[in-house]
């Protein structure tokens, strides 16, 4: 069996499980950020009362943080109430960030474990070698009454990515470069598995910007095998005893695509698809407005740090605006310590609160009709940012930090 | 639910996801009718404008990728979709659907085989789509028994919440 399939077959008390088959996992946490208020409406009209166990449901407040309407601030409230209400032991608040990248850090990802949250861009935490998996709000609501959820167990299609990448290459750039090739449609209800040498050396931060970007192929979840690195993550971190799961040497995949990231350059997804990927070197001159580094994609310490360094000492061009928003409040800190957000304000960047951002087209930094946004997250769907009449270029934080000093898409090796 | 329905087709391409199906900056509206009314805006606000209760959506690849958002469904219904088909379509979408009650189903081929404006009759049950025009009848993938029940209660609420009264 693969080591997804063991998770399943745990979850739902069996000793192995098929491909196909139904099942009622048992699920080991639930989270809602807050463009889900649904959620609470449909618990109640399933007649639900108090969630099924208050150690096991956590409330983030990430897309709308700090409310940017009435109508937001409204939701905030009755997601706080029903916090209250059922006394969940977690409750993320505005000052806490986007809710893949908290939910590692306050130790609620852990191997083994099955995560369901309201938010397709949970597959980032099988970086732990959990199964994280995106769900509706009413789905999300049989869980708070049941703490279950049916499941089909999905084909496994293994991604190996082997080789070193060469400086300047991000692991956003290795995701981009594999969606250009699977395309948007290549790996939908089926679960991704990640190998190969790049995946066993690569640190927590750049297997969860891959793990996060699998769900662009329509993935139902996606798998690491845990290497040092995340045990060590997960060692202070993790609030639950964990048992890792681990693919039998036998085990055969349904596919296997494999890559060789050694050649690799930046990459660069062009509107308004994710797997319209070109290589920088063939993206023409593009001017840009807007340079976005954020998200739960491109914010994390890694990212600014990335950027600060094409940046420190340098100064923005005169018609683009930079805008940094840091992935969650410790990375925020983070930043503060190592002199990250002086050096990129001095270079000119504006910042918001750790977040979702702009990411979604709610607030902070929407796009006009025509403008232009490189950005470091995970969708330039048309009217993503802002007006469907704006073109978004998804790419590295060090390719947007570069493009952000030229004004026009650029390579970092630039610099 | 009705699993035979008939009505007028409007087609869409592919990959047509949540953000077009329902922008986000509208996610902070919580009625539903308001919600239908912004259907499909991010595709052509038009759509909506045009589209008579009982229309059929008929698509191509991947319909319903992106977010998790469940207003996608919910658009749908209140502008009145009384069913999708799809060449094929995003994980979630397809289980938000079925636990709302759209109805909704894999239909190899479809958007070569019927026209916008076309009637057509799905029976959702066996899975077939008929074209009223030409006679023609397509066969689609059957949905799974699972879902079907699902789908048959009228979307998984219903049949939640029987199951907390029995429990009462
Ligand atoms: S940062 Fe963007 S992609 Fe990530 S959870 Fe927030 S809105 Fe979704």
């Amino acid at each position: 069996m693969h080591a997804i399939q063991k998770i399943l077959a745990k979850a739902c008390g069996q000793s192995s499980v098929k491909t196909g088959e139904i099942i009622m996992a048992k699920i080991d946490f639930a989270e809602v950020n807050d463009l889900y208020p649904q959620t609470i409406y449909s618990f109640r009209e399933m007649l639900g009362q108090r969630v099924w166990d208050k150690d096991r449901v956590a409330f983030v407040f990430d897309h709308y943080a700090p409310a940017p309407t009435i109508k937001a601030a409204q939701i905030h409230k009755e997601m706080r109430e029903f916090v209250k209400e059922n006394q969940l032991t977690y409750h993320f608040d505005t000052n806490a960030g986007v809710c893949h990248q908290v939910m590692p850090e306050a130790g609620l990802i852990y191997p083994g474990m099955i995560i369901a949250a309201t938010d397709s861009h949970t597959t980032t935490h099988g970086a732990f070698g959990a199964l994280g998996t995106g769900v509706g709000a009413t789905d999300m609501a049989t869980i708070m009454i049941s703490g279950e959820l049916w499941l089909r167990v999905p084909e496994i299609v293994e991604i190996q990515i082997n080789g070193k990448a060469p400086q300047h290459v991000m692991p956003k750039d290795v995701i981009l470069s594999i969606l250009g090739s699977i395309k948007a449609d290549g790996a939908v209800y089926k679960a991704i598995s990640f190998t190969g040498s790049y995946v066993d050396q690569l640190d927590v931060s750049g297997r969860m910007v891959i793990c996060n970007m699998a769900v662009e192929m329509g993935a139902k979840t996606a798998y690491m095998q845990p290497n040092d690195k995340v045990l060590e993550y997960v060692a202070s971190r993790a609030v639950r005893q964990y048992e890792i799961q681990y693919t039998d040497d036998d085990y055969s995949y349904s596919e296997s695509h494999i890559f060789d990231i050694s050649n690799l350059s930046p990459q660069v997804a062009f509107p308004h698809s994710v797997d319209n990927v070109r290589s920088i070197e063939t993206a023409g001159k593009i001017k840009v407005d807007q340079c976005l580094i954020g998200t739960c994609t491109g914010g994390r310490i890694q990212d600014i740090a990335a950027a600060a360094e094409i940046l420190k000492g340098k100064k923005i061009a005169a018609e683009v605006r930079l805008l940094v928003v840091p992935a969650s409040s410790e990375v925020l800190k983070e930043c503060v310590r190592k002199g990250y957000l002086q050096e990129l304000a001095e270079a000119g960047a504006t910042f918001a609160t750790p977040g979702c951002g702009p990411c979604l087209g709610a607030h902070e930094g929407i796009l006009a009709p025509g403008e232009v946004c490189v950005t470091a997250s995970n969708r330039n769907f048309p009217g993503r940012m802002g007006s469907t009449e704006a073109c978004l270029y998804l790419a590295s934080p060090a390719t947007v930090a570069a493009s952000a000093l030229t004004g026009y898409l650029t390579d970092p090796g630039t610099f | 639910m009705n699993t035979f329905i008939t009505g007028k087709v409007v087609t869409l391409g592919n990959n047509v996801d949540t953000d077009q199906i329902y922008p986000g900056r509208y996610l902070d509206i919580v009625n539903h009718r308001e919600i239908g009314k912004h259907c499909l805006e991010g595709v052509d606000p038009a759509i909506v404008q045009n589209f008579t209760p009982g229309d059929i959506i008929a698509a191509g690849t991947n319909f319903g990728c992106g977010s998790s958002r469940e207003h996608a469904v919910i658009a749908l219904l209140n502008m009145g979709a009384a069913a999708v088909l799809a060449e094929s379509f995003a994980r979630i979408f397809f289980r938000n659907a079925v636990n709302l009650g759209l109805p909704l189903l894999v239909c190899k081929g479809i958007s070569k085989k019927v026209e916008n404006g076309q009637r057509i009759e799905l029976d959702v049950k066996v899975g077939t789509v008929k074209v009223e025009s030409t006679g023609e009848v397509i066969a689609c993938e059957k949905i799974g028994d699972y879902a079907m029940d699902i789908l048959n209660a009228g979307g998984i609420k219903p049949l939640i919440r029987k199951k907390m009264e029995n429990r009462r």
